[in-house]
């Protein structure tokens, strides 16, 4: 068991924060909080893809004269690319969602999920 | 002819920056850009579509370089299918009336058409891409437009848009994780090249839990049902140019990258190798179905009713792809064209009702048969071909799906899709009742008036359509729709 802990301890993070996040998605009242879940949520796909890219004794992926073209030596930059995308990626999309925010907040006075609901109704 | 593939999104991209750019100067200058970007486009696509039909696919390398390594966008019968649909409603929504379409006029603050122009180049993206990961980005692509268009509704759209944000971008999040699982197994994002990799590890956790990741992602985003639940706010609230789009060819294109990744990356057998996705898909398909109708029956709000009548109509294309039969995908693909041009006819006339008589709710839709005849006569068409009465376009897809249900020897599926018309009939004879029998109008609609051309020209185009495809869905099913089923599901 802790062998399995020690080896795959990024995995368990990850799905700890896939876990914590999604749950303030789905639960938490306050718009603002839910938009933080969402960015844990991310950050833990971020986090799983650049574990991905780990190799035992792997270094920077830039061609060192010394270690030659060996693929093994060398740390995959792919995954660190896809994730640089998706980082803009998800930098719009906050951008979008706090922009929302405001509007929603100007408009209604208020961030909380019940009280929206509540206010919309009448 | 080989840049064919790539020419479509790229034009969008570049036609979305001028329109914004346009619109800065005149906004009458982004309307037109956005005119002759999506007539361009139908044009491009209708002639590609007639092209890969003959000689198989198109392929072109981004910047010169070849896959594995380099992205490719892929131009196939199936993707140069849903370009044709996107590009022509997008046509349509372009011509609709801005005020109408969109609450306002274009202003500078809020380049419309430069969004909705965004929005294509997402659609257009994810069916040309042949690279898992850029299909996640051009997924993103048409959220982000989606989200803004969304939000021009009033007050309650912005909330609606928000909570639209936080669904799609966790289905983004699960694709990137499936997406993140076949890399690591397969070492390869370009779809040919997975396609090939993915048989000999059938099977395996790894590949399982992706194409679960991958399932529950674009479920999210094609709103199948029980994912559903960000849909009915997003789509009633949207101003209804853009409820058009979403509900006719937005939510479309998630289903089309569903058939894509599973059916033709990971390919049927290495889906159903441990889990029968296929088979839940097609019951959440089914139970979509019967739901969305149910709910509809219940709404007051006109648009509303025509939301949860979507949540239903993607549950007959998810039924269609789960069955996964030539016959039954050919229906889903039919359904896919159909209900865009229903649907997308069907968000007109609200935006024309609204417009004319200001009135959204179906109780206070009584006269208008009399005050605009035409309009309703588009109505009248479009309803019809939901319910599914021949000789109208749903007739037919709801005829394939029945078919391919009854091939499957899956009874209970072909008594849910034909129950479910009588549903359908259910929730559209409220609204016709109001519209054509009750002789007395309410208030607003005794002083409402025909709609002008601008409006009535996309809805009869709609209109007329929906009759031209049902008498040619012989001549589409077999040129067009049953090639296509063949090759995705042959590989």
């Amino acid at each position: 068991m802790l062998e399995l802990v020690e080896a795959r301890y990024v995995y368990l993070l990850v799905v700890a924060l896939l876990a914590v996040g999604l749950t303030a998605v789905l639960v938490e009242r306050n718009l603002v909080q839910k938009l933080i879940g969402l960015a844990i949520f991310n950050t833990a796909v971020f986090i799983f893809f650049i574990e991905g890219s780990v190799k035992a004794d792997g270094t920077v992926p830039v061609i060192d004269p010394e270690i030659g073209v060996e693929a093994a030596a060398y740390m995959n930059p792919l995954p660190h690319l896809l994730i640089l995308t998706a980082i803009v990626v998800t930098v719009a999309v906050k951008g979008v969602a706090l922009a929302l925010l405001v509007s929603i907040h100007r408009t209604h006075g208020t961030l909380d999920e019940e009280e929206l609901a509540r206010r919309m109704d009448t | 002819m080989d840049d064919l593939p790539i020419l479509l999104p790229a034009g969008m991209l570049t036609a979305a920056m001028l329109a914004a750019l346009g619109g800065l100067w005149r906004p009458a200058a982004a309307r037109a850009v956005a005119l002759v970007a999506t007539a361009a486009a139908t044009a491009v696509a209708a002639v590609a579509l007639v092209h890969v039909l003959d000689d198989g696919g198109v392929r072109h390398h981004v910047g010169g370089w070849a896959p594995p390594i380099g992205i490719e966008f892929v131009l196939d019968p199936l993707s140069a299918f849903l370009a044709v649909v996107i590009a022509f409603i997008g046509l349509l929504v372009v011509l609709y009336p801005p005020r109408a379409g969109y609450g306002e006029e274009p202003v500078r603050a809020v380049p419309v058409h430069a969004l909705t122009l965004l929005l294509l180049t997402g659609l257009f993206g994810v069916a040309m891409t042949g690279d898992l990961f850029n299909l996640f980005v051009f997924l993103e692509v048409y959220a982000l437009a989606t989200y803004g268009l969304v939000a021009l509704g009033g007050p309650k759209a912005a909330l609606a848009s928000f909570r639209y944000l936080l669904f799609a971008t966790i289905g983004g999040g699960f694709y990137l994780l499936g997406v993140g699982f076949v890399y690591f197994t397969t070492g390869t994002l370009n779809m040919a090249d997975a396609a090939e990799r993915l048989p000999p590890i059938a099977g395996s956790p790894t590949v399982v839990a992706a194409a679960v990741l991958i399932t529950v992602a674009l479920g999210i985003k094609m709103a199948l049902f029980p994912l559903h639940v960000w849909l009915p706010d997003a789509h009633s609230h949207a101003p209804p140019a853009v409820a058009a789009l979403l509900a006719a060819i937005q939510v479309k294109v998630a289903a089309y990258a569903l058939i894509r990744v599973l059916l033709t990356v990971f390919g049927i057998e290495v889906v159903l190798a441990d889990l029968p996705i296929m088979t839940i898909i097609t019951w959440f398909g089914a139970a979509g179905v019967v739901f969305g109708s149910v709910m509809a029956i219940r709404q007051d709000d006109f648009k509303r009713l025509l939301a949860y009548s979507t949540v239903a109509q993607i549950g007959y294309i998810g039924l269609g792809i789960g069955l996964a039969t030539p016959l039954a995908l050919a229906g889903a693909l039919l359904h896919v064209v159909n209900h865009a041009f229903m649907k997308a006819c069907l968000f007109f006339v609200a935006g024309g009702v609204i417009q004319q008589a200001g009135v959204k709710s179906i109780r206070r839709f009584a006269g208008l048969g009399r005050r605009m005849p035409w309009t309703m006569a588009g109505f009248t068409v479009a309803t019809l071909s939901m319910i599914g009465v021949p000789p109208t376009a749903g007739f037919f897809s709801k005829w394939y799906l029945v078919l391919g249900s009854l091939e499957a020897d899956q009874w209970l599926l072909a008594a849910v899709i034909v129950v479910s018309s009588l549903l359908t009939l259910g929730y559209f004879l409220r609204v016709f009742e109001q519209v054509h029998v009750i002789p007395e109008p309410d208030p607003a609609v005794a002083k409402a008036t025909e709609a002008g051309a601008g409006i009535l020209t996309p809805v009869l185009v709609l209109a007329v359509g929906l009759l031209v495809l049902g008498l040619a869905n012989v001549a589409i099913v077999d040129h067009v729709l049953d090639p296509i089923a063949t090759l995705v599901l042959d590989g």
